[in-house]
């Protein structure tokens, strides 16, 4: 397959803090790529090189095989929808659309065909004559991609356009905007901080933190083998332990946490023995009351300190006796509806579902939802 | 209620009003305040604060242009100022159209300190139904500011027309009002004053004289406007050959004896600035008592000396500075004086023609 | 008893009163005698009643309708001028220069208009006179073997005319230009916009409600303007106002510089009204 975008050993440094530190990716032509990261990590910086505002510090970045270094923006093949979308409300819907045609000099007849046929494919036929203010969110939404799809674009980039809607209209427009680039075949290249949209439509995620990839993957494999810790907080919920990574008699290993529990564990990564570790555990790993004969599990008796009831995304906020809160998924099959506030149950779950990454310290992020 | 309350609050916006009023009447019905439209320079600081100190009375001095006393007092029917100084050409016309000033009685006026030959020139002047309006206070003339260095002429034979000469082009100046057009009209062999009660024969003149102003046009720099600006230009050289007064001459005389005022040989233009009282004058007594205060011999001499300007008052020449005295006898000659054009009064109506060809002059390219 | 509406009413009258007086007696009252003059004959030719000879002689005479052109197309050159100059500055204060730098800019523009008129165009007069700066300088350096008069011409009255006015166009361009997203002009850039389309299409478009009441107030300005013309325009300079000045304060003609002042009133109407139709602009939007 052909590659559509291939960003190489990019950087980008404002004064003494680098923005994007060294990124090299290549995105083949038709698929969904998202980079996720939360605010601040760099990803719009590497969004806007791409799209040609900024010129990096280093590297260099392909479109379709073509090196882009000093290609103004209004030259390059790819086109970018704006986070507020900036649809411009001087003109309508099809004089907006008909914006970058008229730019390329095509004759308006050719003009209102391409208008409305991609008005068509958007789905939004009779809005050619509406104003821009006459729209929803939704509909300003579609405009807006079908403003750059006309152009018919290499690279579609996409700054977060759904980051102004509300959470029902976020929901739909997610399983909308992936059945629209399945259709078209366009390749989008999509930042986002939201985990649920990049898990969701993309076809590959690229994790990003302080400037650096930490993980390209698809998303399930993001989910279930994270390569980092980064990555381990950030996409899904996940339950830490910190301790120190100890090997038994008989070879297994274990994480020795501060008041002494030992967790079983067998994948340990590139971590050593002696290491400090953040031990990852997802709440749907964790089983409650799990049976006698499951002799490898961790277990251990805990008092539920809340029910978080979220429908399908029900969970247990329990204490562990040293005082460790864990997030346990509480299963909406009435199996577990005698659960109260002030109970005291027994969670375990198999070492196997737990990874581990060497502790570094740093801060995974601030109050990023 | 609620009747009572905008009635009351238009009592109250009247009232305020009426009371600034008042408060200003009251003011000047006691004689504490002159309010006067004059020129720059004619009421020094020195003078108002003595008048003051001997009479009590505040004098609040407006300088001003005839053009501006004239339109003032017509915009308030002759109110709002209690001594105005027009020029003797200017006082019976507006008197006859607009009714603005009042007649003056000479009794309260100290004539003895008067020059009887001046007195007597302005009091006909001046005259409208049997009725005179003016005191004369300061005269002067208007003819040639000439830089020596640049204008070889012998200075006995320059005239107006000499504004006109190709040689001097780029550095000729003039105002573009009336007076230029009379002096031309002298330079050009007319009577312009004799011609003041024949519109028809006027008319002719202005359009002769108009003519050659236009055709001389690309002599000149710039049509001047305020006396300072004049001044700047000639003493940086940019002026060689001028139109003004005697007394911006003599200021530049003194920094460069180079330039000087040169009467013209069609003879300079004599004017008279009088005292006249307005028709609603509030504080008539004031006026005459600032009347005889400035026109008494040191005080006219102090004036003379520091502004370069003859005044009414017969004995100032005494007092004069031996600066003032060598300018007047250097400059005004007896054969000058014998020369000199004495503005008469404008009857209504030439300003307006006069207004068609300055307009014209100023249109031309 | 007052109902809450009634007392809302009692408010409007006490602030409505002054202003309407003020509007009354200083507005309407005088341009009513105004009008009324520039119907009639001047006093000493004792021919009471109504007349138009006042406007047939401004139509007669072509020094008065030439100036009057000559006004209108000045004004309107300078207002153009101003507004080419003005753009591009906005545009710099609002969308490049950072937020220090722009409080200093603006602050910038705005020291020469913390001194009169006068003495603005004296400034200038002192640097362009053949006796001035330039000059001086010019001639010492051996550049200009004679001083050059660079004043009392068209093109100095024009320069002086655009920088007393340039503020009062950037002024309210920077209002509105301050409201235009900065995403919009990207997008345009991105969409494949050159340079020039982007003004044409986006920044001016957005711009218009603050472009056309920057060109009504300088062009009003640059019309009614009397110092600059006069100073810096020398000998040949012929400014409208001029005319109606020297009606009304050099040849006691009131009633024909009355006539004069309403046409001047009625030109600038029509040309603002002509402008507005133009650029597809209202009043109301333009005011707010």
């Amino acid at each position: 397959m052909e590659i559509a975008l291939s960003v190489k050993n990019v950087v980008k440094k404002y004064g003494d803090f680098t923005a994007v530190n060294d990124v090299s990716f290549n995105v083949e032509d038709g698929k969904f790529f998202s980079i996720l990261g939360p605010s601040g990590c760099g990803k719009t910086t590497l969004l806007r090189m791409i799209a040609g505002f900024f010129e990096p510090t280093a590297g260099s970045i392909e479109i379709r095989g073509k090196n882009m270094a000093n290609v103004p923006p209004n030259k390059r093949p790819v086109n970018l929808v704006f986070q507020h979308l900036a649809l411009f409300p001087m003109m309508d819907v099809k004089e907006n659309i008909a914006f970058g045609l008229r730019r390329r000099g095509e004759k308006t007849p050719e003009v209102m065909k391409k208008v409305h046929n991609i008005l068509e494919r958007v789905g939004l036929p009779e809005y050619a004559d509406k104003r821009i203010d006459q729209l929803s969110g939704g509909q300003k939404q579609r405009i807006a991609i079908a403003r750059c799809l006309v152009l018919e674009p290499a690279v579609l980039l996409l700054d977060e356009p759904l980051g102004a809607l509300d959470l029902k209209l976020r929901e739909h427009m997610k399983v909308e905007l992936k059945k629209l680039q399945a259709e078209i075949g366009t390749t989008f290249v999509y930042i986002t901080h939201d985990q649920s949209e990049a898990m969701v439509m993309s076809d590959h995620v690229a994790v990003m933190n302080t400037g650096r990839f930490e993980q390209i993957d698809t998303p399930s494999n993001l989910y279930n083998n994270p390569a980092s810790s980064f990555v381990a907080m950030f996409v899904g919920n996940n339950n830490k332990v910190t301790g120190k990574l100890a090997k038994d008699e008989s070879g297994n290993f274990y994480v020795l946490d501060k008041n002494s529990l030992k967790y079983a564990i067998t994948s340990i990564k590139d971590c050593k023995e002696g290491d400090t570790v953040g031990m990852y555990t997802r709440p749907e790993a964790i089983i409650i009351n799990p049976a006698e004969d499951k002799t490898s599990f961790n277990r251990t008796g805990v008092f539920v300190k809340a029910v978080l009831f979220d429908g399908g995304n029900s969970r247990l906020l329990v204490v562990t006796p040293t005082g460790q809160e864990v997030l346990v998924a509480l299963p909406q099959n009435h199996q577990f509806d005698y659960i109260k506030k002030g109970d005291n149950i027994v969670i375990g779950w198999d070492p196997a579902s737990s990874v581990c990454f060497k502790e570094t310290g740093a801060k995974m992020y601030d109050d990023e939802i | 209620m609620k009747k009572a309350l905008l009635v009351l609050l238009v009592v109250l916006v009247c009232a305020s009003v009426a009371f600034a009023g008042g408060n200003k009447e009251k003011a000047a019905a006691e004689n504490k305040v002159l309010r006067m439209l004059t020129w720059t320079g004619y009421a020094p600081q020195s003078q108002i604060d003595e008048f003051e100190r001997l009479y009590g009375i505040k004098v609040e001095a407006t300088p001003s242009s005839n053009e501006e006393m004239i339109s003032k007092l017509r915009a308030t029917g002759g109110s709002g100022f209690d001594l105005a100084q027009p020029s003797q050409d200017r006082v019976v016309a507006v008197v006859e159209e607009f009714g603005i000033y009042q007649p003056i009685d000479y009794s309260k006026v100290n004539t003895d300190q008067l020059d009887a030959s001046t007195l007597a020139a302005t009091k006909k002047y001046t005259e409208y139904k049997g009725q005179s309006y003016a005191v004369p206070h300061v005269f002067g003339t208007s003819g040639l500011v000439v830089n020596k260095k640049y204008v070889k002429k012998d200075p006995k034979e320059l005239d107006y027309t000499d504004l006109l000469d190709p040689q001097y082009a780029g550095h000729v100046s003039y105002r573009c009002k009336r007076p230029i057009l009379c002096a031309m009209g002298f330079a050009l062999g007319y009577d312009p004053f004799a011609l003041y009660s024949n519109p028809t024969e006027y008319q002719k003149m202005l359009d002769a004289v108009g003519a050659k102003l236009i055709e001389g046009k690309k002599v000149l720099k710039y049509y001047w406007e305020n006396g300072d600006a004049l001044l700047q230009g000639m003493r940086a050289g940019e002026i060689w050959l001028a139109k003004g007064w005697e007394q911006g001459a003599w200021k530049l005389y003194k920094e460069n004896p180079d330039i000087d005022y040169v009467a013209p040989k069609s003879g300079a233009m004599a004017w008279v600035d009088t005292f006249a009282l307005p028709a609603k004058s509030e504080n008539v007594e004031g006026a005459y008592k600032w009347i005889n205060f400035v026109l008494q011999p040191e005080k006219a001499a102090e004036f003379t000396n520091a502004e370069g300007y003859g005044t009414a008052s017969k004995d100032a020449v005494k007092y004069y500075t031996p600066e003032a005295a060598a300018n007047f006898s250097r400059c005004f000659t007896p054969e000058v004086m014998a020369n000199m054009n004495w503005y008469p009064t404008v009857p209504s109506g030439l300003e307006e023609m006069e207004g068609k060809i300055l307009d014209k002059m100023r249109a031309a390219k | 008893m007052m109902t809450k509406s009634k007392k809302l009413g009692w408010g409007f009258f006490i602030f409505f009163i002054p202003v309407f007086l003020w509007l009354l007696l200083l507005i309407v009252l005088p341009h009513i005698e105004l009008l009324r003059m520039s119907f009639t004959r001047a006093a000493y030719l004792k021919q009471p009643g109504l007349t138009l000879s006042n406007y047939f002689e401004f139509f007669k005479e072509p020094i008065y309708w030439n100036t009057f052109l000559r006004t209108a197309m000045y004004s309107i050159t300078v207002t153009i001028i101003v507004l080419i100059i003005g753009l591009p500055v906005a545009f710099y204060i609002t969308k490049i220069a950072s937020l220090k730098t722009r409080g200093f800019l603006t602050i910038l523009i705005l020291i020469p208009f913390w001194v009169s008129e006068l003495i603005r165009v004296y400034g200038w007069m002192i640097i362009l006179r053949e006796s001035g700066i330039i000059n001086h300088f010019m001639t010492k350096f051996g550049i200009w073997k004679q001083p050059i008069e660079m004043l009392y011409n068209d093109a100095a009255m024009i320069m002086g005319l655009v920088y007393t006015s340039v503020l009062f166009m950037i002024v309210p361009i920077i209002g509105v230009m301050d409201s235009l997203d900065n995403s919009y002009i990207e997008a345009a850039y991105d969409l494949g916009a050159k340079k020039w389309v982007i003004w044409r299409h986006i920044i001016i478009p957005h711009c218009m409600p603050g472009i056309i009441s920057g060109c009504i107030i300088v062009f009003m300005m640059v019309l009614g303007s009397y110092l600059t013309p006069n100073l810096m325009g020398g000998k040949n300079s012929l400014w409208f106002t001029q005319q109606i000045y020297n009606q009304f304060i050099l040849y006691f003609n009131w009633n024909m510089g009355a006539a004069f002042g309403f046409l001047l009133l009625l030109m600038s109407s029509i040309i603002i009204w002509i402008a507005l139709k133009l650029s597809g602009q209202n009043l109301k939007e333009v005011v707010k």
